[in-house]
């Protein structure tokens, strides 16, 4: 029968080997895998006053972003290639703020640089690999 | 109640209640927003609304954590708190950086990163008073005449809970980075320490409530947060999928995150085990309901419907939508809200000398909260799953779906009502015990119920 002296044995050995695991694995991740999927050499001034943006106006709050985010308005991971730079300036420049479909979107009073900090911000996310996410629907009506 | 002093942890209950108020009336804002009614956009723009709604869950989670603590550690050590004046300090300043960090989203000051939207300078003020508290948790303990396993078990959950906090208040460049500390805060509190602390307050509840040996529970008490740290660490693995991480991750998170049930199984076979091992002589049946509510839900919400989702082909169509929301809302209200109800319900009586242990209105919230949250559970995944079958299977654009699944929302705030009427009915038994009173303490503790062994 256990015994409380293995039982503790058992939780402490298994959290300091998983942990040990897991620490040599996001070494890993943050030297090999997000540098050559992310790009970080792309991210310029511009991308990091996007980012600052994107914070700074909580977008989380309703977009997603690599699907991390709330669910009340657009994924945005691939919105610069699925919208293009013009839509995106449209929106974020609507003079009473973007209402698509009767819902409404904050209206933010950004300046020129900042709209351009933000579809570069775009951009950067755009060109990042993400295992195949978003992924592509292949759902269609059967003839 | 023993000790004077563990009539602190009132302040943090009652607090804590308060918030949850607070949280629900912020989700109807957001339910009502997706129907198409947002009134309140001018005021309470949906970018406010969910900061406050996600982080007031926080924070009224980790109050009534507090004040779980406060009551617990000085019984279970068998001594006064170290300070009740720096108790109440704590309690305070904790209510003060609370209040303004919710204020402060209405006027738009985020650090916009989802669960850790409080900003920077706020963040290190809850340091600070972490700090604080931890500093009388460990004073109380280590003074104490026993230091009980129930008890370090409960506090180095909070410890490590303060920890992983760190990691969140870093800032990265790259977003991803970001994202992936983000996630060391919030997966590793909610599926790893916050489950010591799920255990402690699980296993000091079992002890007193069941009869049952302490030396048997905190056996298995050691077995189940084993599991849960075994799964859970490498589980975390399921949110570095598609942000950027590397494709061993799909294989690791994947494997990891199945056996996270089996922790969560664990905690309810070890909770239905001990209630029917024990003498069932306790008055208190309401503590008892919630206590097993808890071990029972959160296997269902956290356990089952977070693996409906977690295994990488399922979870590449359903990231980032209202299937999400299904898991997290039935995952938080059986694991941590639960168990939040289920220390008050053991308390309030205790502290306050009034005997409700099994009334009407008890019993009532104890249903309608819990058949409500089921209904909000049911409703969000009828969305998520018409989210996902008609945006990424089928490729519709997100503001059709959205129009599409509004109906979803009015079964959801029906849920909803069902729910806050639970909700209110517990605070209502709340008010009913009255404020704590020293009349309460019992110099020889709480009589045990028969110990069985």
């Amino acid at each position: 029968m256990l015994t409380k002296r293995q039982a503790k044995t058992f939780f402490i050995g298994g959290t300091v080997v998983f942990a040990a695991i897991f620490l040599g694995l996001t070494i890993d991740t943050l030297s090999n895998g997000l540098p050559r999927n992310t790009h970080p050499e792309k991210i310029d001034d511009q991308v990091k006053l996007g980012r600052y943006l994107w914070d700074k106006h909580n977008c989380m709050g309703c977009h997603t972003i690599m699907g991390e985010g709330a669910y009340y308005a657009p994924e945005l991971t691939r919105v610069y290639s699925r919208k293009g730079p013009a839509y995106i300036r449209t929106v974020l420049t609507a003079p009473e703020g973007w209402q698509p479909r009767g819902r409404n979107m904050v209206k933010y009073d950004f300046t020129d640089e900042e709209v351009e900090a933000l579809i570069a911000f775009f951009k950067w996310m755009d060109e990042a690999y993400l295992n195949g996410f978003p992924p592509k629907p292949w759902l269609q009506p059967s003839e | 109640m023993k000790y004077k002093s563990q009539k602190v942890a009132y302040y943090f209950f009652a607090f804590s209640m308060i918030l949850l108020l607070l949280q629900v009336t912020y989700g109807f804002i957001m339910a009502f927003a997706h129907m198409g009614y947002d009134g309140l956009h001018e005021w309470i723009p949906f970018n406010a609304a969910t900061a406050t709604h996600k982080n007031l869950l926080v924070v009224w989670i980790i109050s009534g954590f507090m004040g779980a603590a406060y009551f617990i550690i000085p019984d279970e050590a068998d001594t006064e708190l170290w300070s009740e004046s720096l108790a109440k300090l704590q309690f305070w300043s904790w209510a003060i950086v609370g209040l303004i960090a919710v204020a402060g989203f209405h006027f738009g000051w985020f650090e916009g990163r989802k669960f850790l939207e409080i900003p920077r300078p706020l963040d290190y003020l809850v340091a600070l008073n972490v700090v604080l508290f931890l500093v009388i948790i460990l004073m109380t303990l280590l003074k104490g005449k026993r230091q009980t396993t129930t008890a370090w078990v409960l506090t180095m959950g909070l410890v490590f809970a303060a920890l992983l906090y760190l990691p969140g208040m870093v800032y990265f460049e790259n977003l991803a980075v970001d994202s992936f500390f983000r996630w060391w805060v919030v997966h590793l509190w909610v599926e790893g320490v916050w489950e010591l602390i799920m255990g402690g307050i699980l296993a000091y509840l079992l002890i007193r409530l069941t009869g049952v040996d302490r030396e048997v529970i905190e056996k298995w008490l050691y077995v189940i947060v084993g599991l849960t740290f075994l799964s859970g660490i490498l589980g975390t693995g399921h949110h570095y999928y598609y942000t950027g991480g590397p494709k061993y991750w799909l294989l690791i998170g994947g494997i990891f995150s199945a056996m996270e049930p089996l922790a969560f199984l664990g905690m309810t076979a070890f909770a239905v085990q001990m209630y029917r091992k024990g003498n069932k002589r306790h008055p208190n049946k309401l503590a008892l309901y919630w206590t097993l509510n808890t071990a029972i839900l959160s296997f269902l919400g956290a356990g089952l419907l977070g693996l409906a989702h977690t295994l990488p082909q399922v979870n590449l169509y359903t990231h980032g939508t209202l299937v999400t929301a299904m898991h997290g809302h039935l995952a938080f209200w059986g694991a941590y809200g639960s168990l939040v109800f289920a220390v008050i319900a053991y308390a309030m009586p205790l502290m306050t000398g009034r005997k409700i242990y099994d009334n009407f209105i008890g019993n009532l919230a104890f249903w309608t909260a819990n058949i409500g949250m089921l209904g909000m559970t049911a409703a969000f995944a009828a969305a998520g799953v018409a989210q996902v079958s008609l945006e990424r299977l089928a490729g519709y654009e997100f503001m059709e779906v959205a129009k599409v699944i509004e109906p979803h929302f009015f079964v959801l705030i029906i849920a909803a009502t069902v729910f806050t009427t639970g909700i209110l009915l517990f605070m209502w038994n709340f008010l009913l015990y009255g404020a704590p009173s020293d009349e309460a303490i019992q110099p020889e503790g709480e009589p045990v119920f028969q110990v069985v062994t």
